[in-house]
């Protein structure tokens, strides 16, 4: 189990460095922008933005973690 | 690393560390953690305004994670839920305006910081007392181990006669909640909402420290789902904080984004550590959080400093 989680946390790290950096290159600038000049969409963006990611990143660690038991078992 | 809308310099390993431990708080103890994560962000630097802000988006996302393990798991009362979210917002209105009263008033500082102590220390000293007494009890019954065998849900509580007295107060109309196991009336159950709604807009974060507790001693809530229904209630109140700190230009989604790569992990492994424990055991874990609260603001009044 505790193998098991260590894996998930190595293979998480990494997807999560590749995202987050490629959220900051293609993203960054255009919210930059959108919260000088439309501060209404902005918001409204960041949330669906962090909604988005909530459900994105829980289907991965779920997914992750299925994927790792599986592979323990057989 | 340079984030561009706060114009402040943070290290992303730093974000995901500090959303990581706030994950495992909340998905255990169905808390937003903003008394840890507004402080944490301000001890980098980030300004207040905006600390509070992006701890609010992040919070959306790590309850949207956090309540869908414990949707999974049974823990969510979606009806229960819903009727909070409406007094939740309604008290946390008031709560912004009595702010903006104590701030004309010229005090609003030192009013906050008492309140927020007397409430913090209250809370803290009353959940002592119940869920050490409520082990004694079930230590001779033996009740714990029926309760983990149903599931661990239907927990006990020496408080449990209160309880069971509001639930009595047949004010119409009554709400019947069955995945909860409780009937009450809609008044109550706003009451309590609202009640945390005006903490959570005069102390400011999700105000969980005094939801969760309030709906497991007041409402009858079992504790695992009263944990679940508090995060699928904040991911609705902290939306509208969020947006509306959006709005004023307090969010910097970027760092909550990335405070959430960690979080999204916490709030699971949170979640899934509450299947272990009994509801008591739970509440008498939950004794800290205030606390910590409290220190920080007793801290922040006497050294003048803001953290």
């Amino acid at each position: 189990m505790l193998r098991a989680f260590a894996v998930e946390i190595v293979i998480y790290a990494a997807l999560v460095t590749a995202y987050f950096f490629a959220v900051l290159h293609f993203l960054g600038g255009w919210l930059v922008q959108l919260e000088t000049r439309h501060i209404r969409v902005y918001a409204a963006v960041a949330l669906l933005l962090i909604i988005g990611q909530a459900v994105a990143l829980e289907a991965v660690t779920t997914g992750l973690l299925r994927l790792l038991r599986g592979g323990r078992s057989e | 690393m340079f984030f561009p809308i706060s114009h402040a310099h943070v290290s992303p390993i730093y974000l995901v560390i500090v959303g990581f431990l706030i994950g495992v708080l909340g998905g255990f103890f169905g808390v937003g953690g903003s008394f840890i994560a507004g402080p944490a962000l301000r001890l980098v630097g980030i300004d207040w305004n905006f600390a509070v802000g992006t701890d609010l988006a992040h919070i959306v996302g790590k309850s949207v994670v956090a309540a869908k393990r414990h949707r999974a798991l049974g823990n969510v009362d979606l009806r229960l839920g819903l009727i909070m979210a409406i007094g939740t917002i309604g008290g946390a209105e008031v709560g912004a305006q009595l702010i903006q009263v104590f701030k004309r008033a010229g005090n609003v500082n030192l009013v906050v910081s008492v309140v927020s102590i007397v409430i913090y220390v209250g809370i803290s000293g009353f959940m002592i007392w119940e869920s050490s007494k409520t082990l004694a009890q079930s230590k001779g019954r033996n009740a714990q181990k029926k309760s983990m065998a149903r599931g661990g849900k239907h927990d006990e509580s020496a408080f449990q006669n209160v309880t069971k007295a509001i639930q009595r107060w047949r004010i119409p109309p009554m709400i019947s909640l069955p995945q909860s196991g409780v009937t009450i009336s809609l008044w109550i159950i706003l009451l309590v909402a609202f009640v945390g709604g005006l903490c959570s807009g005069f102390l400011g974060g999700g105000a969980g420290y005094i939801r969760m507790p309030s709906m497991v001693y007041v409402l009858g809530i079992p504790t695992h789902l009263a944990v679940g229904t508090d995060l699928f209630e904040i991911i609705i109140s902290a939306s509208y904080g969020a947006f509306t700190h959006a709005i004023k230009g307090n969010v910097d989604i970027l760092i909550a984004l990335v405070m959430h790569t960690g979080a999204a992990i916490g709030a699971q492994l949170g979640a899934i550590s509450t299947q272990y424990f009994a509801g008591p055991k739970i509440r008498l874990a939950f004794v800290p959080l205030p606390l910590i609260g409290a220190a920080i603001v007793i801290y922040t009044m006497f050294s003048g400093h803001k953290l």
